[in-house]
C-alpha cells in the first residue's frame, strides 16, 4: 500500500468517538460573527453596513484582488456591526455581526436535495463559479480554490487528487462527508477534472476508513464515474499536500518556491470538492460546512453540518459541554490545531473540527535534556534535522538555519510528537522560520531594482 | 464552569515514549543476558550488577546535587543503565573496589563532566571499561569458568578471542553452540550470544533503537572475517570465522547495546550506517593484528569521537531537492 517516502508518525487516530456518527445539522445560531480573513491571502473587503438587511448566501464581503476569497451571509437578518471582534486566540480581528431574523435564502440558490450530475460549463466559467463561491481548501490550510485550479503558463495539470486522508487524529468531518455525501463529491471531482482539463482523477483515502474506501468505489463502479480511490497506509501527515502527492504520484514537490503544479498535481480537499459541486451545480457559495466536536472527555462527540460564524461554545455545548477542570479546546486537530481560548470565537472555512483535550492531556509533558535520540530526524517527512534547527534557532543563528533548509519545514509537528525528553522543538521551528522568511523577503526587497 | 483553559502552539499530542520509558525497555532488554550470565557464572553476578548500579546512580545524584547544583536526573534510569553495562563489561570475579572505581570514571568523568546525560561525547560504561583494562589489566582479564560448564575446557579462563590470538586453539575447534548459548569465559555480559539478539530484539520492536547500527556493525564485520577466510584459503572456514567474531568478545553486546547509545551515535541513518561499519572495521583490525584480543570497546570509542563529524557533514535526503522536475 502506497504512501509518502519520508519520516511520519503514527498517533492513536481516536477517530471512533465520532466516526460511526451521522451529520447532524446543528440548529441555526442567533448571531454570526463573520471574520473578513478566513483565508490565506488579503481580507476580503465588506461590502455591507450596519442595519443592512442580508439574506443567506449573500455576497458581504468581495475577496481584495485575485489572492482573496468572497465571503457570504451564513443567515438572513441585519447587520448590527462591521467592528473588531476577538477571535479564538484572543486576538481583535475585522468581523460582520449579523442578527438573525428567519432563514430567508437568495432565490437563485437551489436548495432541493436533487443531484445534478451534468455540467455543460467550460473551464473558466467552472472556475469562476468557484470564485464567486467564496471556496477555499477546508482542510485548514485556507488557500482559495480558484487560485489553485488557474494553472501558471507554462505549467500543466497531470493528476488531480482529492484529498480524503483526514491523518489528523480525532477528525471526522471529511469521513462523514465521503460516506454521507459520495456521489456529489464524485461529481465535483467530474467538474474539477473537467475545470483542470485532466484525465487522471485519484481520491486518497487512509485506509483506516475501509468504510468509505468501498462506499466510493460501489458508487463509482454503479455510476461509471472515471475517478480512482487509492488506499493508502495510515500515516501523519499524509494529509499534507506535498505527502499526499508524493504518496499517490511519486512525485515530490520542489521546495518552496516549488507548487504542486510544478510536479503536475493539483490537490483538492474532500469537503471542499463536495463545496464545488454546490457551487457550480447548486450556485450555493460556502457557508456552512460539517464540524466535528470531538474529545475523549466530551460526552456527545458529534458531525455537525454547521453554518460559519456559529459561536465554537455552541458547538461545545453540543458536544456535552466542556468537562470539569483543566481543558483545552483546540480548533481543528491535535497536531496542527490551534488552542482557544475565546470559545465565543466563530467557526470559519478552515474549521474541520473542534478537538477538547482534559486534565492531563491538555497540559505538555514534562520538559527533559535532549539525548540525541534521532526520532526526530527519523519522523520529519521533510528530511530536516528538527533538534538541530530547532537549536540553532534557540540560539538565533538565523544563517545557519537558512541553510539547514528551515524554510523547507512544513509544521507537522511530527517532531515534537516524538521527542522522548518533551522538547517544544517545534516552537523554536517556527520562529526560526518565520524569522528567516523575514529576512529572505528584506534581502529580495533590497535586491529589487529601485525606481 | 470552573474550567482553566491551556493554551499552546501544536502538537497538542505527545508519544507514550519518555527518556524514561526508553531506559526502562533497555533494561528490560538487558535482562535475558544478565539472567544467562547468572545461570553460567552464579549469583556472584548479581552482586556485581548490583554494585555497578547502586554505585552509578549515587555518583549521578551526588554530583548533579553538590558539583552541578541541578535538579536530580537520577528518575530518568540512564545512570541505571550504565551501571549495568558497566558491570556486563568486567568478568564476574572482579573485586567490587574496582567496579566501584569504574563507576566513579563513568559516571563522573565521561558523563557529567560534560553536564550530564546527552551531552557526553563517549559512551560513558565503555570508557569506565577502557579506564579499569587499562589500571587494572590482570583482574579485568582473569575470567571464571561457567559454573555449570561440562561441555568445553579449552581456554582454561582465557576468552575464546585470546586463546585464538594465543594461538591455543584453532577457529575450527571451537565448539561454536557454546558460544551461542554463552558457555565460555568472558566479560559477565558479553557471553550469551543469543539472548543478547532476543534483547536486540525486543528493543527494535519497541522502537528503541533501528537497525540500522547492529546490523552496519556486524553486517561489516562478518564480511571482513569472511573476506580474511577468503585468503587463508576459505573452506569451512568461510562460515565459521564470521560467526565465531560475531559471537566472540564484545560483539554483540557492543553492536545492539554500546554502539546504539543515543547520545554518542550519529543523527542520521546514513551517518548510523558509516558509524557502524568503522566499528566493525576497526574491531577486525584490532582484533587480528592489534595487540589487544578484543577491540569493540576502543573502535565504539573512536567512532563516538567522529561522530560530531558524521552529523556535520551527512545531512537527511531532504523531500523534493533531487526529483523536482
Amino acid at each position: 500500500m502506497k504512501t509518502f517516502p519520508l519520516g511520519g508518525v503514527h498517533p492513536s487516530d481516536n477517530k471512533k468517538w465520532s466516526n460511526a456518527k451521522a451529520i447532524e445539522v446543528l440548529e441555526l445560531p442567533d448571531v454570526v460573527n463573520i471574520p473578513l480573513g478566513q483565508h490565506i491571502g488579503a481580507p476580503a473587503t465588506a461590502k455591507v453596513a450596519k442595519g443592512d438587511k442580508v439574506l443567506t448566501g449573500q455576497l458581504i464581503a468581495e475577496a481584495t484582488g485575485f489572492m482573496s476569497a468572497n465571503i457570504h451571509s451564513p443567515i438572513s437578518g441585519t447587520v448590527t456591526a462591521v467592528d473588531m471582534q476577538p477571535n479564538g486566540q484572543g486576538l481583535r480581528q475585522m468581523m460582520i455581526t449579523i442578527k438573525r431574523e428567519g432563514d430567508e435564502w437568495m432565490p437563485e440558490i437551489d436548495r432541493s436535495s436533487d443531484i445534478k450530475r451534468e455540467c455543460t460549463l467550460d473551464s473558466a466559467a467552472i472556475i469562476a463559479k468557484i470564485k464567486d463561491a467564496g471556496i477555499v481548501g477546508m482542510g485548514g490550510a485556507t488557500f482559495p480554490t480558484h487560485v489553485k485550479l488557474s494553472i501558471p503558463n507554462g505549467c500543466k495539470a497531470e493528476y488531480l487528487i482529492i484529498n480524503g486522508v483526514e491523518c489528523e487524529p480525532y477528525l471526522t468531518s471529511d469521513h462523514r462527508t465521503m460516506l454521507e455525501r459520495g456521489e456529489e463529491l464524485l461529481i465535483g471531482v467530474e467538474i474539477l477534472k473537467k475545470a483542470l482539463n485532466v484525465e487522471n482523477a485519484i481520491i486518497g483515502i487512509e485506509n483506516n476508513k475501509p468504510d468509505a474506501i468501498a462506499h466510493l468505489n460501489k458508487l463509482i463502479k454503479e455510476k461509471q464515474f472515471a475517478v480512482k480511490v487509492e488506499p493508502l497506509k495510515v500515516q501523519y501527515p499524509q494529509g499534507g499536500e506535498k505527502q499526499l502527492i508524493a504518496a499517490v504520484t511519486g512525485r515530490e514537490v520542489p521546495p518552496p518556491p516549488g507548487l504542486p503544479i510544478h510536479v503536475g498535481a493539483v490537490v483538492c480537499n474532500a469537503s471542499t470538492t463536495v463545496a464545488i459541486y454546490e457551487a457550480v451545480q447548486k450556485n450555493k457559495p460556502l457557508i456552512e460546512r460539517v464540524v466535528t466536536i470531538t474529545g475523549k472527555e466530551m460526552k456527545e462527540p458529534r458531525n455537525l453540518l454547521t453554518r460559519m460564524g456559529t459561536p465554537i461554545s455552541k458547538l461545545v455545548e453540543m458536544g456535552g459541554g466542556l468537562p470539569e477542570g483543566d481543558v483545552k479546546v483546540v480548533n481543528g486537530g491535535p497536531m496542527m490545531g490551534r488552542a482557544m481560548v475565546n470559545l465565543d470565537s466563530p467557526v470559519t472555512k478552515g474549521c474541520s473540527g473542534v478537538t477538547v483535550f482534559s486534565g492531563k492531556e491538555s497540559h505538555r509533558v514534562d520538559m527533559e535534556c535532549c539525548i540525541k535520540c534521532a526520532k526526530c530526524v527519523s519522523a520529519c517527512p521533510m528530511g530536516l534535522e528538527p533538534y538541530l534547527i530547532s537549536k540553532m534557532s534557540k540560539k538565533q543563528m538565523w544563517e545557519s538555519v537558512e541553510a539547514e533548509r528551515i524554510t523547507d519545514c512544513i509544521e507537522c509537528g511530527c517532531c515534537q510528537y516524538t521527542c522522548p525528553a518533551g522538547l517544544p522543538l517545534l516552537d523554536y521551528i517556527r520562529l526560526g522560520k518565520q524569522t528567516v522568511m523575514g529576512i529572505i523577503r528584506a534581502r529580495a526587497a533590497a535586491n529589487a531594482p529601485k525606481k | 464552569m470552573a474550567n482553566k483553559f491551556f493554551v499552546a502552539p501544536s502538537p497538542h499530542v505527545h508519544s507514550a515514549q519518555s527518556t524514561q520509558s526508553l531506559m526502562r525497555d533497555v533494561l528490560i532488554a538487558l535482562v535475558p543476558a544478565l539472567a544467562v550470565s547468572v545461570w553460567v557464572y552464579g549469583l556472584n553476578v548479581l552482586l556485581v550488577t548490583a554494585v555497578a548500579v547502586i554505585s552509578c546512580v549515587l555518583f549521578e545524584f551526588l554530583i548533579q546535587k553538590y558539583l552541578i547544583k541541578g535538579q536530580s536526573t537520577i528518575y530518568n534510569l540512564s545512570a541505571v543503565v550504565t551501571g549495568v553495562l558497566l558491570a556486563f563489561n568486567v568478568p564476574s570475579n572482579i573485586p567490587l573496589w574496582i567496579v566501584v572505581i569504574g563507576a566513579a570514571v563513568a559516571i563522573g568523568v565521561a558523563k557529567m563532566t560534560f553536564g550530564g546525560l546527552g551531552r557526553n561525547p563517549f559512551n560513558p560504561a565503555l570508557v569506565g571499561r577502557v579506564f579499569l583494562l587499562i589500571a587494572y589489566p590482570v583482574q579485568m582479564t582473569s575470567f571464571p569458568q561457567p559454573t555449570s560448564n561440562q561441555f568445553v575446557d579449552a581456554f582454561s579462563g582465557a576468552t575464546p578471542l585470546a586463546a585464538v590470538k594465543a594461538n591455543l586453539v584453532e577457529v575450527g575447534d571451537i565448539n561454536l553452540l557454546n558460544m551461542l548459548s554463552g558457555m565460555m569465559p568472558g566479560s559477565l555480559g558479553e557471553i550469551a550470544s543469543l539472548a543478547l539478539i532476543l534483547g536486540g530484539l525486543y528493543m527494535l520492536w519497541r522502537k528503541v533503537i533501528t537497525w540500522h547500527i547492529p546490523v552496519a556493525v556486524l553486517g561489516s564485520m562478518a564480511l571482513f572475517a569472511a573476506v580474511v577466510a577468503f585468503m587463508k584459503g576459505g573452506g569451512s572456514l568461510f562460515y565459521e570465522l564470521p560467526a565465531f567474531h560475531l559471537m566472540a568478545g564484545g560483539a554483540l553486546l557492543g553492536a545492539i547495546f554500546m554502539a546504539t547509545d543515543y547520545v554518542t551515535s550519529p543523527m542520521t541513518h546514513k551517518g548510523m550506517i558509516i558509524y557502524g561499519v568503522g566499528i566493525g572495521v576497526i574491531t577486525m583490525i584490532i582484533r587480528l593484528w592489534g595487540a589487544y584480543p578484543e577491540g569493540m570497546s576502543f573502535a565504539i570509542l573512536l567512532m563516538n569521537a567522529v561522530t560530531p563529524l558524521i552529523n556535520k557533514y551527512v545531512k537527511p535526503k531532504r523531500f523534493g531537492l533531487t526529483s523536482g522536475k
